[in-house]
């Protein structure tokens, strides 16, 4: 549980800035809170459930969490949902039009950027929203600004009919600081009101706003003029005048400590006075924003054509200090100091990898044996891992749930060297839940070629274990319905013959079930049904062990992928007609391995026994 | 208090108990009325890949990575996950190494090498290495888990508050929930104590921020 959640007002505690948004929400009297997990935004959600007297749920997708948080604001209730930026792109055909409606109850998203990207698939900066959608952006740099902007995003959006958005980045959520907390506000829901003209956006109705929501970002440009949020730091050394926002902040207060700064909290609409009135006191002026140039360009573009930015700075990735240092010396025409005393050494990469028994390894490993006949089209999840060693059986990853649309336009699109092949989609349960289903849904439609492949390991994975719809519990852990696969894709119309469900530790069965169904033409469904070994759904089995003198070295159980067998010796055999064999005699770490026993079933001369005495039967 | 800022780098790999090494260390620099910052990248680096954690406290503190080069302590919870971070520390900076080697798959496929000695290689870079079997002790004392323990314990005389201080930070948090564990976790905490002390009596002089 976060500390946060029983802490009593004034305290102060070491909260990351996701702990630290969500109790910023609670105090803000939120009611309703919805979210899909999504690094690094997750832990806010989870954090925020465990606060009393507060709706939280995992909704099966950013665009539902969102919608469902504009109900509770139409009711009157302050509602809020947290979502990755990617998630924001799911959510944006809701956001693009009640920023037209506006609010009643105060309506925050906060959106977490991957700057650096630890865990996406793109590095896009989730301020272009504000200008897309006419909304105003403010932009916490540490754990304790998170808390106070939360609270106070709730009383900007319902004092200017706003959603507000919270763009926060990994150095925010995931950075624990020292956090002084303080009381909630008391909930107040008025209840829902009908109002045709303001809630129905057809075009009569849409045509009639869209002048409010202009003039609202004009008055909040005067707002943000004048915002507590916005603060003109003097400094003495007047060279350079920095303009900052987020964590990129705390880089250049370390940096330069002598600069003078504009810190923007309240970062769109971009304060232009305040932006003037540092640029007089300095000779040079430079914008220090991660990752997209977005207020170099409203500051050009506003007519102060000689600021500097993109063309000092990079970017991509994190302004750290050890990359803003050589940048803006360098401009300086100052020496640049060496940065480190001691060499790099870069011993060998340690790519992240499955876990032992991990039942995605089933599917990968029997994948691998028929690379040569599949295109294998991924998904986002744990299961991307099956892009790298040792299976090399992922062909690609975009977005969310796109492995079914994928593989239909590549079974569309077949040249004469792939006529042949099979097309294979790999997605999991959440993902298939959270926007897969339409993907299969035209596959049937269309009559695509496309066997898929639902790893439901009943939770979502690579975010640390979060419930959804087919896991039978809700956010808290509570009992909830529990979506049946078989029963949904045969309702979205795959012939139930061709819908299989199969132990993916069983890998003859994995591998001759998957060879069954693409050797038959239209669509079909493997289901594989293995809890993730971290869930609270996974049994531990006993361990097993190597039994040297039978291990021939052949290697096959390396090919499994599991990280609990390891190489004890390798040696180079030749054989009688000339060609080397490369042997690896392998040993299983018993204190890692759980049984799931595929490494059994990938061993040639039985030499993997249970590495305890097996009980006899009672 | 000084203006000076304690830059203290945690590194292993997933599951080996960075982050909660962190913390702790971190919590103890709070309740001694220091500002305080910790920094990690979670996400996919949980699986079995590199962890690193930056924990920054002083009177106060803005950016909350370290930048390369400025780092007083290196803890590393596996051997070539101190070379891979050797380069962070400062001058005259100490890198305590807990020497278990954790082979992992990209290796064991052949498709890398493992170095056959890290800490050779940053001696002979010049860095100032304390390195000693963690796990060894942690086997003696009966639990594998100890090693957090005994690597804060290893760090604790190097810190610019007293080693009671983050001693108590850790037992403390076993006295609520698992008071059976306070003893073992004690003498954890001092055998890592020992075990730094005699690896620096061994060694040049360091200059540590003690």
């Amino acid at each position: 549980m976060s500390a946060a959640v029983k802490a009593m007002p004034q305290s102060r505690l070491l909260l990351s800035g996701n702990d630290a948004i969500a109790r910023g929400v609670w105090e803000a009297g939120v009611k309703v809170a919805a979210a899909y997990p999504g690094t690094p935004s997750t832990e806010i959600l989870e954090s925020l459930s465990q606060y009393p007297d507060l709706y939280a749920e995992w909704s099966v997708n950013e665009k539902v969490a969102l919608e469902v948080a504009i109900g509770g604001s139409m009711s009157g209730a302050r509602s809020f949902c947290a979502m990755k930026h990617v998630g924001l792109n799911v959510a944006s055909d809701a956001f693009m039009t009640v920023t037209v409606a506006g609010v009643v109850g105060g309506l925050v998203i906060a959106v977490a950027d991957d700057v650096g990207m630890s865990s996406s698939q793109n590095e896009q900066d989730s301020r272009f929203w504000g200008r897309f959608a006419h909304v105003p952006i403010l932009e916490p740099a540490d754990s304790q600004e998170a808390y106070e902007m939360a609270k106070y995003a709730f009383e900007l959006s319902e004092a200017y009919n706003t959603p507000v958005l919270l763009r926060l980045t990994t150095r925010v959520c995931h950075v624990k600081a020292v956090v002084q907390v303080g009381e909630r506000n008391p909930i107040q829901i008025s209840g829902f009101k009908s109002d045709a003209r303001r809630w129905v956006m057809t075009p009569a109705n849409a045509k009639g706003r869209l002048p409010e929501q202009i003039a609202r970002e004009g008055k909040l440009q005067e707002l943000a003029e004048a915002s507590p949020l916005n603060v003109l730091e003097p400094g003495s050394d007047r060279r350079i005048g920095f303009v900052t926002s987020g964590p990129a902040y705390m880089h250049v207060r370390e940096s330069f400590p002598d600069a003078p700064v504009l810190k923007l909290g309240f970062s769109y609409p971009v304060p232009m006075a305040l932006i003037e009135k540092l640029a007089a006191q300095v000779d040079h002026l430079v914008v220090v924003e991660e990752t997209e140039p977005l207020m170099e360009h409203d500051i050009k573009a506003a007519g102060l054509l000689t600021i500097h930015g993109k063309d000092l700075l990079p970017r991509l990735g994190e302004l750290t200090p050890n990359i803003l240092i050589p940048a803006i010396k360098t401009f300086l025409g100052e020496p640049i100091p060496p940065a480190t005393t001691y060499p790099k050494f870069e011993p060998f990469p340690r790519p992240p990898t499955m876990c032992a028994a991990c039942p995605h390894m089933g599917v990968y490993y029997s994948l691998a044996r028929m690379r040569k006949k599949v295109q294998i089209s991924g998904d986002i999840g744990c299961y991307t891992l099956g892009a790298g060693h040792p299976w090399n059986a992922l062909d690609t990853t975009i977005s969310m749930g796109a492995s079914m649309g994928i593989a239909l336009g590549m079974d569309k699109a077949r040249s004469e060297e792939t006529k042949d092949k099979a097309v294979v989609a790999v997605i999991g349960d959440s993902t298939f839940l959270h926007m897969g289903m339409q993907g299969m849904l035209d596959i049937v439609y269309n009559r695509g070629n496309v066997t898929t492949l639902i790893l439901d390991n009943r939770t979502t994975g690579m975010t640390g274990g979060q419930n959804h719809a087919g896991t039978g519990k809700g956010l808290k852990g509570d009992d909830a319905p529990r979506v049946d696969f078989v029963k949904l894709v045969e309702a979205l119309g795959v012939a139930p013959e061709r819908i299989r469900k199969i132990d993916p530790y069983m890998l003859p069965v994995v591998f001759k079930t998957i060879k069954q169904e693409i050797e038959t033409p239209g669509p079909s469904v493997i289901i594989t049904d293995r809890p993730c070994v971290l869930s609270e759904f996974y049994e531990k089995i006993k361990p097993y062990r190597v039994v040297d003198e039978d291990c021939t070295g052949c290697g096959n159980c390396i090919n499994v992928g599991c990280p609990a067998i390891t190489v004890r010796k390798s040696e180079s055999k030749t054989r009688a007609d000339g060609k080397v064999n490369e042997l690896k005699f392998t040993t299983i770490d018993t204190a890692m391995c759980t049984g799931c026993h595929m490494c059994v079933e990938s061993c040639g001369p039985k030499a993997i026994v249970p590495a305890q005495p097996v009980a006899v039967a009672e | 208090m000084t203006d000076i800022i304690t830059n203290i780098l945690v590194c292993g790999t997933g599951g080996q108990g960075v982050m909660t090494a962190a913390e702790i260390l971190a919590q103890a620099a709070i309740t001694k009325g220091f500002d305080c910052k910790k920094s990690e990248v979670a996400g996919m680096a949980q699986r079995g890949g590199v962890v690193t954690s930056h924990v920054r406290f002083g009177k106060r503190v803005w950016s909350p990575v370290i930048t390369p080069g400025t780092a007083d302590i290196l803890v590393a919870f596996e051997v070539a996950e101190g070379s891979r971070w050797a380069d962070m520390l400062r001058p005259g900076g100490i890198a305590m190494v807990n020497t278990i080697r954790l082979v992992p798959p990209v290796v064991s496929m052949g498709l890398f090498k493992y170095p056959d000695d890290p800490v050779a290689q940053m001696r002979a870079a010049g860095v100032t290495v304390y390195d000693f079997d963690a796990g060894a002790i942690a086997r003696d004392l009966g639990d594998l888990k100890l090693v957090n323990t005994i690597m804060l314990g290893a760090i604790a005389d190097f810190l610019p508050f007293p080693a009671s201080e983050l001693e108590e930070q850790i037992v403390g948090r076993f006295r609520e929930r698992k008071p059976a564990m306070v003893e073992v976790n004690k003498r954890a905490f001092d055998a890592g104590r020992e075990a730094a002390r005699q690896r620096a009596a061994g060694n040049s002089p360091m200059a540590a921020n003690s």
